[in-house]
């Protein structure tokens, strides 16, 4: 066991043993801290400078790092490999056009969208709470398919041809453009924001010895059915935030690409590729996925084929992703989660990098 | 009259469903692989078959000749790397890579082949069929993928329990180490395992083609699910299960489609959940007393 086992005191008010002195990280967090406050700030400024081009280019970007944040805390912290996600992205699209059907703005629905897909997670987490690994992940699958069936039965959600969301404030198309980045830039905070102060917090703690060892982690009397439950739904809200934003920015649904199987590939590949287990790995991931789909975006779905094969080969040969790599040469943490021990007068830490070895392995 | 129909073509069905289900049933037994990438071999299993015939001319009934040992060996040559490494690592990068696996093959064909439905052309047997009463007709087609997939189950069985190669199998599905103790080489055992999965896949994809139309796309949305579906009603380890599973899918689908004729898909998932909450371990775990493989 790391440290994490022998030491779970409250989160941030560790009480080492005398000699020992216990840091969130082993460089200063102040300067990488600075530079996230930076770059959202010139993100933020973006639609100013920028054609909607590429601000349109940046929601697809942040929907996409929100869905495989997500997919990250549900398998790469909580051992729930699930290639069902794509359900919740369908219907937080559905959801808000429901909404907007009932009169509420898109803007207004999306918060909505994303807790009524939590709301959902719950008695979808009942039914395939008891299952492990591959069943698990077929299931999720199954259902995401049973919401799609579902979702074509009702012509006035457009049937299984879609339809078009209206609604919007009547504003010029720059200024609903530049709305509709800042509202996913914001989502992209929120959610990345709420994954470090999870995993910072005391089921952080439970969720960093379920990565490390499931069965070590229950030995020791986590509370891992509930800490698996709590992630299972905010997942299912992030994705139904990231749906949200789909259609939103289109302005357009349609039940087969909503619920497509290809977004849990998004999320999956992205997060293989950048480094599971670890908030700056999607990040790193989504940034590869779309300078690979911009570069080779004349040659139809070859940017995809590569991004499958890249991961096939980064979970087998390098299962600590493009991240690890460079955490481990570098030896800096974006957003330090775990906890450094100083022996006393060292200037070395005691705690040892994680690899991941996955269940069974 | 027309129920009894509903049901009579559900059970053909659902020798289809079996057919596609054993080999996923074998993986998960003996190396505990969900290949998420069944469906979609299906699928190039169909596309090799159209290959075939426009090369050699056979007609498409005997295109198998030729696919089946083709599958198999792709299936040894799969497990022996791709699918080992994997399993060298954990299960859930055998989870990671199979699913890899299959969105490459899916995007592959669409690129290649385009998105377009094909199907195997077997001349007037597709619509040959034959009267019981005055209501129900039995395609000679469906009747004919029934008694196959019957057949390739049974011949399934006598292989695992008979042969010394099937008893390798059993062995190490049951105790890899001391299997590995007594001299045998498990990832030869598990690559003779793939190579059978392999060949019922291709069995299952031409069977597939000659009764629908398919496309690069259905391996995922419909094939993976279904064969997954029968496995899980009808139990784990044991192909009387899997064929059971498959015939209750197929009936509950024709149920559906009987009551309304855009739901047959929905009605399959739906008895599927209900059998998942009702019947976890598959129905044949309430009448099997033996050892179990998985």
């Amino acid at each position: 066991m790391s440290t994490v086992g022998q030491h779970p005191p409250r989160a941030g008010s560790a009480v080492p043993e005398a000699g020992v002195r216990v840091t969130r990280s082993r460089r200063s967090a102040l300067w990488p801290g600075i530079a996230i406050v930076v770059i959202v700030v010139i993100l933020g400024y973006l639609p100013y400078l920028a054609h909607s081009g590429t601000t349109s280019l940046l929601v697809q970007f942040f929907a996409v790092l929100t869905m495989a944040s997500m997919w990250n805390l549900l398998a790469g912290y909580a051992g729930l490999v699930s290639v069902g996600q794509q359900a919740f992205v369908g219907l937080g699209s559905y959801f808000v056009l429901i909404a907007a059907q009932r009169g509420l703005s898109p803007f207004a629905g999306l918060p909505v969208a994303a807790i009524a897909c939590g709301v959902v997670g719950l008695p979808v987490w009942w039914l395939v709470s008891r299952l492990r690994s591959g069943y698990f992940a077929i299931t999720t699958w199954v259902i995401a398919s049973v919401c799609e069936l579902i979702v074509i039965r009702y012509p006035s959600l457009g049937g299984g041809t879609g339809t078009l969301l209206s609604g919007f404030p009547n504003i010029s198309d720059r200024l609903l453009n530049a709305y509709i980045y800042w509202i996913s830039l914001a989502v992209t905070v929120v959610v990345l924001g709420s994954i470090y102060v999870l995993l910072r917090s005391r089921t952080g703690l439970v969720l960093t010895a379920l990565r490390d060892d499931e069965t070590g982690a229950r030995s020791i009397g986590a509370k891992v059915a509930r800490t698996q439950r709590l992630v299972f739904m905010v997942a299912a809200a992030g994705c139904g935030a990231a749906g949200a934003l789909l259609i939103i920015s289109q302005p357009f649904v349609e039940p087969t690409s909503a619920f497509s199987v290809q977004w849990s590939a998004k999320m999956i590949f992205v997060t293989i590729i950048g480094g599971i287990g670890t908030i700056e790995g999607p990040i790193l991931g989504t940034i590869v996925f779309f300078v690979l789909q911009q570069t080779l975006s004349q040659y139809g779905t070859w940017y995809f084929i590569v991004l499958g094969l890249v991961a096939m080969a980064v979970a087998i040969w390098a299962p600590r992703g493009l991240w690890g790599a460079i955490a481990d040469r570098l030896g800096i943490r974006l957003f330090p989660t775990g906890y450094w021990l100083w022996p006393d007068g060292s200037r070395r830490p005691g705690m040892l990098p994680w690899r991941p070895r996955g269940p069974g392995g | 009259m027309s129920w009894v129909n509903a049901i009579l073509q559900g059970v053909l069905l659902g020798g289809l469903y079996a057919l596609f289900a054993c080999g996923l049933s074998l993986m998960f037994g003996v190396m505990k692989v969900i290949n998420l990438a069944h469906g979609d071999l299906a699928v190039v299993a169909a596309y090799v078959a159209l290959g075939v015939i426009a090369v050699t001319h056979v007609p498409a009934v005997w295109s198998f000749v030729l696919v089946v040992p083709i599958f198999a060996a792709l299936g040894y040559i799969l497990q022996r790397t791709l699918i080992q490494a994997s399993l060298n690592r954990s299960v859930l990068t055998t989870l990671l890579v199979t699913f890899g696996l299959s969105v490459v093959i899916e995007n592959s064909l669409q690129q290649f082949l385009s998105a377009n439905s094909h199907s195997l052309n077997i001349g007037s047997l597709v619509s040959a069929s034959f009267s019981v009463g005055s209501q129900i007709r039995i395609a000679y087609l469906d009747l004919a993928i029934f008694v196959i997939a019957v057949a390739v189950l049974l011949g399934l069985q006598y292989f695992l329990s008979s042969s010394r190669h099937g008893r390798l199998i059993r062995a190490v599905a049951d105790d890899r180490e001391a299997a590995q103790l007594a001299g045998a080489d498990y990832r030869h055992i598990f690559g003779i395992a793939a190579a059978i999965a392999f060949a019922t896949v291709a069995f299952a994809g031409l069977a597939y083609g000659m009764y629908s139309q398919f496309d690069p796309s259905i391996g995922t949305d419909q094939l993976l699910l279904f064969a997954f579906e029968a496995v899980v009603i009808g139990g784990l380890g044991s192909l009387w299960g899997t064929l059971a599973g498959g015939i209750l899918l197929g009936v509950a689908q024709q149920i559906g489609a009987q009551i309304n004729s855009s739901d047959q898909i929905l009605a399959g998932q739906l008895f599927f959940l209900l059998a998942l909450v009702l019947v976890p371990q598959g129905i044949t775990s309430r009448f099997s007393i033996g050892r179990r493989t998985a």
